[in-house]
């Protein structure tokens, strides 16, 4: 059919673009060829649960950040916690950010560690919309009844 | 001066009485005028002189007295009114003037007289003064004279000039006329007279020491006078007349051995020597006490710089002779070495040389063999064969050695069959032992593990120059070999009681015994079997080749497997038996810390599916953990995650066959739980693997993991076909290849 040839042809530029611009890389992959009939749901579980448990570091980490005496373990141990996290769902550009966030950590310096803060969130929301955008569109292909391709 | 009753002029007859008067008066007048001039002009002289007021007053009364009779002179003739009135003024003064002096001297006097009292009392005291400061000044001197002699004495630590300055100076500084010290002899009986001031070389004088004289001497440290007819100071021919006084003093001769450290010297040293001064004769000088007090001190002083200047020449001598000996010492390094050098560059040389040749003749006649030959031929070619692999293995025997003392050998340890290595000697001994007719037989224990760890083909070696020599050395009757691992109580060596070895998990001790009926050994012969190249005795067997390293290669080489290897035997012709025991390790206990290497399976020989393979996976990120249990899942396992330490180790069951531990927490979590695990199942063989995840490539981190005794390292991320590998090599394995 020719919507689900669209939206098919839609989905694979889209993701070929993120892992192009570096936002997504081959863990992802990984996680799509995860996913099997007895586990049809298995990216969105993974995407949702990295989603919840981000946004619950990143209040932790701004609430860190913001204290009188900031206690630079603790910062440098949520950071690596979300560096996880990314790296397990392959939001390379997130995870990126978070290994240099740790560097400031190391150092104990809170000027860079405010900085990066606001860049690790800002690349969360930015991977966050992509992969929202991109799991929309697989849903789309399947109700239309197509099958999303995988891309190797 | 009744005469001066001038009242009434009374014209005696006598004229010349009245003449003698007049004379008599002006003479007294001008006496009388003049004595206060004389004491005026000399008090004037005098700047003191504290009674001027009474001097006034006296020559007031002298001046009036004179005016008297002055006076006087005019009432002779007839005079006037006014002369008698000036005459009476004259005289009222003058009484009033001489009372008024008369009663001042009454004050007066008396301290004039004290102050002559005192004047004398204190020219007593300047006297005595005068005597004490002429003794402080000797003793000050004498002070000055100690310290200078003391000064002269120990500014040289040579024994002669000591002792010349000495006599000399105090010869100088007590104005001696002859001044000797004797010295002890050697024998300790008699004094010798060592040194004189006066002569240069004294001749060798004696004297018995045990004289009463002497003994008096010694057993005081005072300077004690002594006769001047003594022997000890009979030393120049007699004066004229009367010798000098002679004093003698002692002077210890003090040893280190009496500088204890806690107490002050004892001066129970027993040898003195003597001190004689003398001084000059006929002089009436008498030996004062500063003198002897003088003598004393320096006697002490010389006592002390002696013992210095012997010390010093003992030092000397010790320095000396060390450093010849540092001399000698490095020449026979330097000589050592050199030949050492020698040997090595001789070695490597022959090494080379003469193995060339032997192989040659070893590979030639081994073909020679090969080829069509007469039985004569044969039998020459077997010769020469057997012969040049003797050849060769004495060769190899001598560099072997030579490595084995350089320390520079190391054995090559590996796996091998044990049970094998048995066997295999046995085949290679039994030809022999049954051309000899002799029979061998093998035990092996039942509790001898079937692989080991060590140095196969040396431990084979060892065996073979055992057994080989049992065979030799046998003429009839049989050999056995039997082999056991060793408990304790047999590994102890009576004739090495410092070999104290102790089994352990990772290795074990193996005991061979080779028993032989053969020629046997003398007792005394056995220490010097294992030296090199001993021949113990004339041996009349042809194959003898008792003399050699076989021996002491094999004790070398035991020795280097931890072990120690010895000789029984009960007597010439009752048989020997040799006993040695080796460390060898156990298979699959390895020691090092590197997970081991083995070839990668390829990958199409995986099994696929793992269905139902029971797995724990923990990871505290919940989407790490998802990640990894969808990994499993996906590849068919059973898959129970959990996100803590505690947790995990609370729900591994044996029947689990793999933990993944999420290792990226940076904190020892993860080895924590290996180890807890470990723990858990310490008793059982079931343990599941272990397996760390770990995103960081770090060394340490590896280390770690095979350090708590984990099975494997897997680096994040983990694709789907890296998980496939690592299950399958954990289940046909039992441990992780390569952690790529």
């Amino acid at each position: 059919m020719e919507i689900v040839g669209q939206l098919q042809k839609q989905y694979v530029d889209f993701i070929n673009s993120l892992f192009r611009e570096g936002y997504l890389d081959d863990q992802y992959v990984q996680l799509q060829k995860l996913q099997d009939d007895s586990n049809p749901e298995f990216v969105v579980e993974v995407v949702s649960i990295f989603f919840e448990d981000s946004e619950k570091l990143l209040n932790d980490l701004a609430s860190s950040i913001q204290q009188q005496v900031v206690d630079f373990k603790k910062v440098d141990g949520y950071v690596h916690q979300f560096k996880g996290s990314s790296s397990s769902v392959g939001a390379q550009r997130v995870k990126n950010a978070c290994v240099a966030f740790r560097n400031f950590c190391e150092e104990k310096n809170l000027d860079g560690c405010s900085r990066f803060l606001n860049l690790v969130k800002q690349e969360f929301y930015l991977v966050k919309n992509k992969l929202e955008t991109l799991l929309r569109l697989e849903q789309q292909i399947l109700q239309a009844g197509g099958t999303v391709p995988l891309i190797e | 001066m009744e005469a001066c009753n001038c009242i009434e002029p009374q014209w005696p007859a006598d004229e010349l009485l009245m003449k003698y008067q007049y004379i008599s008066d002006f003479f007294i007048a001008l006496a009388y005028f003049s004595i206060p001039l004389e004491l005026i002009y000399f008090v004037k002289k005098s700047a003191v002189f504290p009674y001027r007021w009474v001097l006034v007053q006296f020559g007031a009364f002298i001046v009036l007295c004179g005016a008297t009779h002055l006076i006087n002179l005019w009432t002779f003739t007839t005079h006037s009114r006014t002369v008698a009135v000036v005459m009476t003024t004259a005289k009222i003064l003058t009484a009033v003037v001489s009372c008024a002096t008369a009663l001042m001297l009454v004050h007066i006097i008396p301290d004039l007289l004290s102050v002559k009292t005192r004047e004398l009392f204190l020219k007593n005291k300047a006297a005595e003064l005068d005597r004490e400061m002429g003794l402080i000044r000797t003793q000050e001197e004498t002070g000055r004279h100690v310290r200078m002699l003391t000064h002269e004495i120990r500014s040289t630590l040579d024994r002669h000039t000591i002792l010349k300055t000495t006599l000399v100076e105090l010869g100088r500084t007590l104005s001696l006329e002859e001044c000797a010290l004797w010295m002890p002899t050697r024998t300790g009986l008699e004094l010798q007279l060592s040194y004189t001031l006066h002569h240069q070389n004294p001749v060798g004088f004696t004297v018995p020491i045990q004289l009463p004289m002497i003994n008096q001497v010694f057993s005081t440290n005072r300077a004690v006078k002594i006769s001047p007819s003594s022997p000890v100071a009979r030393l120049r021919p007699s004066g004229k007349y009367m010798p000098g006084e002679v004093v003698a003093v002692r002077v210890p001769l003090l040893h280190l051995s009496n500088f204890q450290i806690n107490d002050w010297p004892e001066l129970s040293t027993k040898r003195y020597a003597l001190m004689v001064l003398m001084l000059p004769s006929d002089s009436a000088r008498q030996w004062h006490v500063h003198e002897l007090e003088l003598v004393e001190v320096v006697a002490d002083q010389v006592a002390v710089a002696l013992s210095h200047a012997a010390i010093l020449e003992e030092s000397m001598r010790a320095r000396d002779l060390l450093m010849q000996q540092n001399v000698a010492l490095d020449l026979a390094r330097r000589e050592a070495e050199t030949a050492v050098r020698a040997r090595n560059d001789f070695l490597a040389v022959m090494n080379h040389e003469m193995r060339t040749p032997m192989h040659a003749i070893i590979a030639l006649s081994s073909l020679l063999q090969e080829t069509e030959l007469t039985p004569e031929q044969r039998l020459m070619v077997e010769t020469i064969l057997k012969s040049s692999n003797l050849l060769a293995a004495l060769i190899n025997d001598v560099l072997d050695l030579s490595k084995l003392e350089d320390g520079s050998l190391q054995l090559d340890m590996g796996t091998f069959n044990l049970h094998a290595l048995f066997r295999e000697a046995l085949n290679l001994i039994k030809p022999i032992a049954s051309v000899k007719k002799l029979s061998i037989t093998l035990s092996l224990s039942s509790d001898l593990p079937e692989y080991a760890i060590g140095d196969e083909k040396r431990l084979m070696q060892v065996l073979l120059n055992v057994v080989g020599n049992a065979v030799k050395f046998s003429k009839e009757g049989s050999i056995s070999i039997s082999a056991f691992v060793a408990k304790s109580e047999y590994l102890r060596d009576p004739r090495a009681p410092e070999f104290f070895p102790i089994p352990s998990d990772n290795h074990f001790y193996l005991r061979i015994q080779v028993k032989d009926t053969g020629l046997g050994i003398n007792p005394q012969d056995i220490p010097k079997l294992f030296t090199k190249f001993a021949q113990s005795q004339p041996l009349t067997t042809k194959n003898s080749s008792g003399g050699g390293l076989g021996l002491a290669i094999c004790k070398r080489f035991v020795n280097l497997m931890e072990g120690q290897i010895w000789i029984e035997s009960e007597g010439l012709g009752k048989g020997s038996t040799a006993i040695f025991i080796v460390k060898l390790g156990f298979p699959g206990h390895s020691n090092e810390s590197r997970l081991p290497f083995v070839p990668k399976v390829p990958g199409n020989h995986m099994p696929t599916n793992f269905s139902g393979l029971k797995v724990v996976v923990m990871d505290d990120n919940s989407v790490g953990r998802m990640v990894t249990k969808g990994l499993l899942m996906h590849l068919g396992c059973d898959v129970l995650a959990v996100g803590s330490a505690d947790e995990c180790v609370r729900v591994v069951t044996p029947e689990h066959k793999v933990v993944f531990l999420d290792a990226s927490v940076p904190g020892a979590d993860t080895y924590e739980v290996a180890v807890r695990l470990h723990e858990k199942f310490s008793k059982r063989l079931d343990r599941p693997f272990i397996v760390a995840l770990t995103g960081n490539t770090d060394r340490m981190v590896k280390e770690n993991c095979s350090r708590v005794g984990m099975d494997g390292v897997v680096l994040k991320p983990i694709s789907v076909d890296k998980m496939r590998s690592v299950l399958s090599e954990l289940l046909e394995h039992g441990f992780l290849v390569e952690s790529q």
